[in-house]
């Protein structure tokens, strides 16, 4: 059923740290692993070794340069569903494969009754859901649908792949409809936001702004930068004879 | 956002097949048009040929088209699916206006409701399809009042231009027909400028610092993309054609599917005959030319807002 449940018992979710990411992609690479044997299985790509590779991924990590000059900074920024309280994706499906759960929220796509029409993907803003051309149906993050609940696997593999895999613990699972969880708690310390709110999509997943950097943001620049006087000593001359030489500048 | 043939296909065929479908009923029902046995053969086929031949097309682009069906059940919050429903619902009273129509030559009882019903029913049906586009928040040149409207203009003004044609195939006067597709004409070409004022004037509803949430830090530039080939979401999502020959297109839609066709019904109401016939004739192959490029301009100016991810300034 398409239509969306009125309210449900979690919003389970992934709280996302940009301040500590290092980009290192092995939450997109693990979240690649397990999937492809667990619920979206087969996740395969296409000429994988070839010119043009291409395949469905369920997260996918954008690096960005944020800010102008000394106070610019690297971020970057993994992005995955977002598991959304309202979203389109879910209404404009024809059959009724895309469906929200009641019991905790997440956002599926049953591949038994996908006819792969792509519309879906056209109504989620934040790219997350991505076609298996092979399969001929829509992929997405599951949130690890089928780790969480596992009763299979040791307690600390009860998360998704991706949060169990990241080394800088950049990346956090929990119920954000719980004031009193660790990841509502964090993103009411550190000013967590939504992604394009103003959408409407209302996501469930939120992100950790980066921190002010060490020493303030427009920390100036010390004299450790200029270079050290000259001492006048013949090989020293030498060699800024040979540095003006090769840049072109003592040829005229 | 990328332009699928098999959708634009289905789009401008059906539409245009709703659209003489339309015309064709409410001729019926108000004896417009007379119960002659041939117009109502060449007609209904038309346009029963054109709505299936889109249809089919449109189950091309899907990865499992032999569940095709189940985009019939999602009618409560789908529009995609409502559009299912009601192509579905226009088949059996467009079977009885044609059974009484083309094999019993009579357009009265039974086929002037029938005639009613589809009248309803199809320009119904193409509005529902332009809701598939209007609804989704992602898009804003989608996301406008006219997308709709413009769909429903077009489909009528096509399925006129076919009537006309019809109607002069078979040798009757084209003055009624001809002149109501010209005053159609002129209506979808006024919705389609409007359409695209509004378009030109909506504000873009995201940029690189929006949908990151990171421009309170500065400027934000893509320093590294996730992934070294174009993935499924640049590849449907990613595509957009210059300003420029935007620009250049929509000149040629406005010359080939309104002002051409126009021009040529206005003649064709006050010519007759062979001349009439060779004026309808060339105003449609010209209109089928305009409305097919109307349709890819469509997707192709279409920006999808996951792309300021990708570090596209605005969307």
């Amino acid at each position: 059923m398409t239509t969306l449940p009125t309210s449900t018992a979690k919003k389970l979710g992934l709280v996302i740290d940009l301040d500590i990411c290092v980009g290192c992609q092995a939450c997109a690479t693990s979240c690649k692993e397990w999937n492809a044997q667990g619920y979206s299985a087969p996740l395969v790509d296409q000429d994988p070794y070839g010119a043009d590779p291409h395949g469905p991924w369920l997260n996918r990590v954008h690096t960005y340069e944020v800010g102008e000059g000394e106070t610019a900074r690297t971020v970057h920024f993994p992005r995955s569903c977002l598991h959304c309280e309202t979203p389109a994706c879910v209404t404009v499906c024809p059959t009724g494969a895309s469906y929200k759960r009641a019991e905790d929220g997440i956002v599926l796509v049953n591949p038994d009754t996908c006819i792969g029409c792509k519309l879906c993907s056209w109504a989620c803003p934040y790219g997350a859901r991505e076609y298996d051309y092979l399969e001929g149906v829509m992929k997405k993050c599951t949130l690890c649908v089928d780790r969480i609940y596992n009763v299979n696997l040791v307690e600390e593999d009860r998360v998704p792949a991706c949060v169990r895999a990241c080394p800088t613990g950049a990346r956090a699972f929990g119920d954000l409809s719980d004031p009193d969880s660790a990841v509502s708690k964090n993103v009411a310390a550190r000013g967590g936001y939504a992604l394009m709110p103003e959408l409407g999509y209302k996501p469930a997943n939120k992100y950790l702004p980066p921190r002010d950097k060490r020493g303030g943001a427009s920390r100036p620049v010390t004299g450790a930068a200029a270079p050290p006087a000259s001492t006048g000593s013949s090989l020293e001359n030498l060699f800024a004879w040979i540095d003006k030489a090769l840049s072109g500048q003592g040829l005229n | 956002m990328h332009p699928a043939y098999s959708v634009i296909l289905f789009t401008t065929a059906s539409g245009a097949g709703y659209g003489l479908l339309c015309l064709m009923g409410l001729g019926a029902a108000t004896g417009a048009l007379p119960p002659d046995r041939l117009l109502g053969l060449l007609g209904l086929g038309l346009a029963l040929a054109l709505i299936t031949t889109g249809l089919l097309s449109s189950t091309f682009h899907l990865g499992h088209p032999e569940r095709a069906w189940r985009a019939l059940s999602q009618w409560r919050s789908s529009w995609l699916s409502r559009e299912g429903v009601l192509s579905v619902a226009t088949y059996p009273p467009a079977a009885v206006l044609g059974i009484g129509w083309a094999v019993l030559g009579r357009t009265d009882g039974l086929a002037a409701l029938a005639g009613l019903a589809v009248s309803v029913l199809a320009p119904v049906t193409v509005y529902v399809t332009g809701m598939i586009y209007q609804s989704l928040p992602t898009i804003r040149q989608w996301h406008q009042p006219l997308t709709a409207p413009v769909y429903v203009a077009l489909a009528l003004a096509t399925g006129a231009l076919l009537l006309s044609l019809l109607m002069a195939v078979v040798g009757h006067d084209v003055h009624g027909a001809s002149s109501l597709a010209a005053v159609l004409l002129g209506a979808a070409a006024a919705s389609k400028l409007s359409y695209w004022r509004s378009v030109d004037a909506a504000l873009p509803l995201a940029s690189p610092e929006t949908a990151t949430g990171l421009g309170r830090f500065g400027k934000v530039r893509q320093l590294e993309a996730p992934h070294s080939q174009a993935n499924f979401v640049m590849r449907e999502m990613g595509y957009f054609i210059a300003r420029r020959h935007a620009q250049a297109l929509r000149r040629i839609v406005l010359v080939l599917l309104f002002a051409a066709p126009l021009l040529l019904c206005l003649f064709a109401a006050n010519a007759g005959g062979s001349t009439a016939f060779a004026a309808l004739l060339s105003g449609t192959i010209s209109a089928a030319i305009g409305v097919v490029t109307e349709r890819w301009l469509f997707f192709a100016e279409a920006e999808h807002v996951v792309v300021t991810f990708y570090g596209r300034q605005s969307a």
